[in-house]
């Protein structure tokens, strides 16, 4: 079944990394939430939308050598949990290095790569990865 | 008149070296680096596209400036290698970057200048009054058949360029020169492009390029020696620096925007790449030519001069290109070959 409705939802998140700030506790969400699940009931009305920006570090790591059929052109590729400077862990792939480069704690930048596609025909889908800071 | 206000560039850093492709071809590499003066060209990764590396230079651009994202009123994106054969790049770019939905925006091709064709349009809206800011992009990941000549040269990159009022650099004039010229195209559906070969140099390349220069400097009344700075489209290394030659420009301005040498032909970016280069050090004051070609063929020529406001800009909150040139990842022809889906995948 075609992504296509989901993923259109979704791509300002995916595109810009925008979360949702629960203005009761202060805290970021990522993935954005609708309602904060520590406040519960106080955060209705009180989740804003917050652009994070894109700069965060490695929290851990593994090197992927047997990926899907998608991403067999980029094997052994990196995939990161990521902690981000306002707060929120994603989970994301590192790009343009050698596995080598990469440990915890490393410094990274948000920026924008073709996720996957739905076959030559599809929709191409965008979203986050990261590269290391220099 | 209208003005630059920011930009920025993005250039891929995964790189190949002219040695590299020319051992697979069986091609002495130092006929082509003489030839061509070409030493090695940009490779998008397998994940990067025109979407993606216009919205990595729209972001340099953005991070120059505190302008309010709100008052950009219009995206243009020029490309012969858009992701999309309907779908526009710009609409993706809207969300990708932020900006108000109540934007115009268009994809715009003609061949290596439609990129500077979309700043021509955003200049326009901006004197008419239609808007009070408007972003160019000219980006493209270009491919050549194995073996062609084109294999090269044909590389990926991307150039934004931000236009308002009260910018740091002044457009003084821009022309265009434009004739029926078969000298590169590729039909719908065909994966590489075809060219005329000899017929892409003299009355392709050189007439379009030597005409829009000549009519610009007859406009405005100036010589060569006016310009501090001189950027003309570069498909390879050898037709800008003989262009600028036959004008009668020196060296000196043009080095600084002659990049086809180390990152290959950015197609779209071409000379708006080198119009980056050039802004990355230019000082208030500094007068610069700046000629697109597009095969099929055209060219769009512009006079800028730098003023005083480039001393509030910021330039070091993005990387710059020479800082992107010199950070290349080097990949090996089967790399380049797989990054460039030049190999057919099951399922693919
Ligand atoms: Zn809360």
């Amino acid at each position: 079944m075609s992504e296509v409705p989901r993923f259109w939802r979704e791509s300002r998140h995916r595109y810009r990394l925008v979360g949702t700030r629960c203005t009761n506790c202060d805290t970021l969400y990522f993935p954005p939430r609708v309602i904060c699940p520590t406040c519960r009931r106080e955060s209705v009305g009180k989740m804003k939308e917050e652009e994070m920006s894109g700069a965060g570090e490695i929290y851990s790591f593994t090197v992927v050598h047997d990926g899907l059929e998608q991403f067999k052109m980029q094997i052994p590729y990196v995939m990161a949990l990521v902690k981000m400077k306002e707060g929120p862990f994603l989970t994301a792939q590192i790009v343009d290095c050698s596995p080598e480069e990469v440990k915890i704690g490393t410094k990274v930048t948000a920026t924008l790569r073709k996720v996957r596609s739905e076959g030559k025909a599809g929709i191409i889908q965008y979203g986050y990865k990261f590269t290391i800071c220099p | 008149m209208s003005s630059i206000v920011s930009y920025g560039s993005y250039i891929p850093r995964f790189r190949i070296r002219t040695e590299e492709i020319a051992k697979e071809w069986g091609e002495n590499p130092e006929n082509i680096k003489s030839g061509l003066f070409i030493h090695s060209k940009s490779v998008p990764g397998p994940d990067e596209d025109v979407l993606t590396i216009s919205a990595e230079a729209a972001k340099n651009a953005l991070r120059r400036t505190d302008l309010d994202k709100s008052k950009i009123g219009a995206i243009y994106v020029g490309s012969e290698s858009h992701p999309y054969a309907v779908k526009p790049t710009s609409s993706i770019l809207v969300e990708a970057l932020g900006l108000t939905y109540d934007i115009h925006s268009a994809d715009y091709e003609f061949a290596c200048k439609a990129g500077t064709a979309a700043m021509q349009n955003v200049m326009a809206m901006v004197d008419s009054g239609q808007i009070e800011n408007g972003m160019a992009i000219g980006a493209d990941t270009s491919q050549g058949a194995p073996g062609d000549a084109l294999e090269y040269s044909a590389s990926a990159g991307g150039t934004a360029i931000l236009i308002g009022k009260n910018g740091f650099a002044d457009f003084n004039a821009t022309l265009s020169f434009t004739t029926d010229t078969p000298d590169f195209w590729r039909r719908e559906g065909e994966k590489y492009p075809s060219h005329g070969g000899r017929f892409t140099g003299e009355p392709a390349y050189f007439k379009h390029v030597l005409t829009g220069a000549k009519k610009m400097m007859d406009k405005m009344g100036t010589k060569p020696e006016d310009y501090d700075y001189a950027i003309f489209h570069q498909p390879n290394g050898k037709f800008p620096t003989r262009a600028a030659k036959m004008l009668g420009f020196n060296d000196e301005q043009v080095k600084d925007g002659l990049l086809t040498p180390y990152i290959g032909n950015t197609y779209s970016s071409s000379m708006i790449i080198g119009l980056s280069a050039v802004l990355d050090k230019a000082e208030s004051g500094d007068r610069i030519l700046g000629v697109a070609f597009g095969s099929g063929a055209g060219s769009d020529v512009f006079d800028m001069t730098v003023n005083d406001r480039v001393k509030s800009l910021k330039r070091e909150r993005a990387k710059g290109v020479m800082e992107q040139v010199n950070n290349p990842i080097w990949i090996d022809y089967a790399t380049y070959v797989k990054y460039r889906g030049k190999i057919i995948m099951r399922g693919a």
